[in-house]
């Protein structure tokens, strides 16, 4: 891996944290708040591809491990790994990387429809395919009790899969960062 | 004590337990309160973790209650979840379970350095190098994105300055597009500064199926 990939893979994993910042939207009852986070997830596979989305969220979790309070409100640390919802963190790298792919895969024709279908696939189906079961066996409830719970949480993930789909539509014109394999061999590099 | 210092400074004898020992220990607690599901089992593994911060890590009681802050209110949830659905007994096992699991890696965090689970990665990520994977880049990785959280921050709220002075009072995530391709601009500078200081100058290890 380049240098310059790498550093992209820190920028992101850095741009999640930053994400952590924006002040969580909570709602009443659930103990779970809704942070701008798993937009940073989106945007890591939406703008860097599949492998180096995927990456840059190993990074970030690895950057948590070592206790830094990168995660939304301030947490961090190994506690995160080990709580309730730490499927839902296992998910992000998978889903970065799901992201990518699919962001690859209709990369020549990217426009808002498809950007929409990589994030909500990738950022939606794949974080709550992860998420829900292991909620699940942690807290001893029943899958449909955690497929219920987690309900709460698609209107905010609507929202930020659009949000995700129109900035990585935006970023792939201004400066592209995702390179196909030159079609022609000596074209490329 | 503010939530920032997850890293305990008084030293202690868990402090001087290497930390790879605490992660195999941390990863065997957690196998076995899911291995052995009997409340006995959790309440003498949630009694031992306690003991042990208390006084193998010298942690104060305070700081210990604070690492249960953010996941209390879900365990108080589950806890009455289980009460009306299941039973008490169910919910009272899984809520002791975790609390033992989130203040045992409360520990781990609370009495090893950075420097020192960087190095337990790099070792983990050791077998990667038959793959090309170079483990020392890790802590490169890991320093350049604490470096670029400030930067990043920093960027945006130049962005956020600039449309402001324009008397531009657009949605926040319209900001998204300039940030981003401010900060891989940013993100490309880093990398050939890197480069040029040498960065790059360690040879690649060679892939095993390449060797020849």
């Amino acid at each position: 891996m380049k240098t310059r990939d790498l550093a992209y893979v820190a920028l992101f994993a850095a741009i999640v944290a930053v994400l952590g910042v924006i002040p969580p939207v909570a709602i009443p009852v659930i103990p779970v708040p809704i942070t701008a986070q798993t937009l940073g997830v989106m945007l890591a596979g939406s703008v860097l591809g599949a492998k180096r989305g995927g990456l840059a969220l190993l990074l970030f979790l690895a950057v948590v491990a070592v206790g830094a309070p990168v995660l939304s409100g301030g947490h961090g640390g190994l506690g995160v790994f080990v709580g309730p919802t730490a499927g839902y963190l296992y998910s992000w790298p998978i889903a970065a990387f799901v992201v990518g792919l699919l962001t690859q895969v209709f990369w020549r024709r990217f426009n808002l429809a498809y950007a929409l279908i990589a994030n909500v696939i990738g950022g939606i189906v794949v974080v709550y395919a992860v998420g829900i079961p292991f909620t699940s066996v942690y807290a001893d409830v029943s899958l449909t009790t955690s497929f219920v719970g987690s309900l709460l949480f698609i209107p905010g993930d609507a929202v930020k899969a659009l949000i995700a789909a129109l900035v990585a539509v935006g970023v792939r014109r201004a400066y592209p960062v995702i390179e196909l394999p030159a079609r022609q061999p000596a074209a490329h590099r | 004590m503010s939530t920032l210092a997850l890293y305990s400074p008084v030293p202690s004898v868990l402090h001087r337990t290497p930390a790879g020992l605490k992660l195999a220990a941390l990863a065997a607690l957690s196998v076995l309160l899911f291995a052995v599901p009997q409340l006995p089992v959790a309440s003498i593994a949630l009694a031992a973790v306690v003991v042990l911060a208390l006084a193998g890590a010298r942690l104060t009681p305070r700081q210990l209650l604070a690492q249960l802050r953010p996941v209390w209110l879900w365990l108080a949830g589950l806890l009455v979840f289980h009460a009306i659905v299941t039973d008490l007994a169910t919910g009272a096992l899984a809520v002791i379970r975790l609390a033992t699991l989130v203040l045992a890696a409360a520990v781990v965090t609370a009495t090893s350095r950075v420097a020192e689970l960087v190095a337990v990665i790099e070792w983990v990520c050791a077998p990667l190098r038959l793959l090309g994977v170079r483990p020392a880049r890790i802590g490169l990785a890991i320093a350049m994105t604490l470096r670029f959280i400030p930067l990043i921050a920093e960027r945006a709220e130049r962005i956020r300055e600039a449309q402001a002075a324009r008397g531009a009072t657009r949605p926040l995530f319209l900001s998204l597009v300039p940030l981003l391709v401010q900060v891989l601009q940013l993100a490309h500078t880093t990398a050939e500064a890197l480069d040029a200081r040498g960065a790059d100058d360690e040879a690649p290890p060679r892939a095993l199926w390449r060797r020849g």
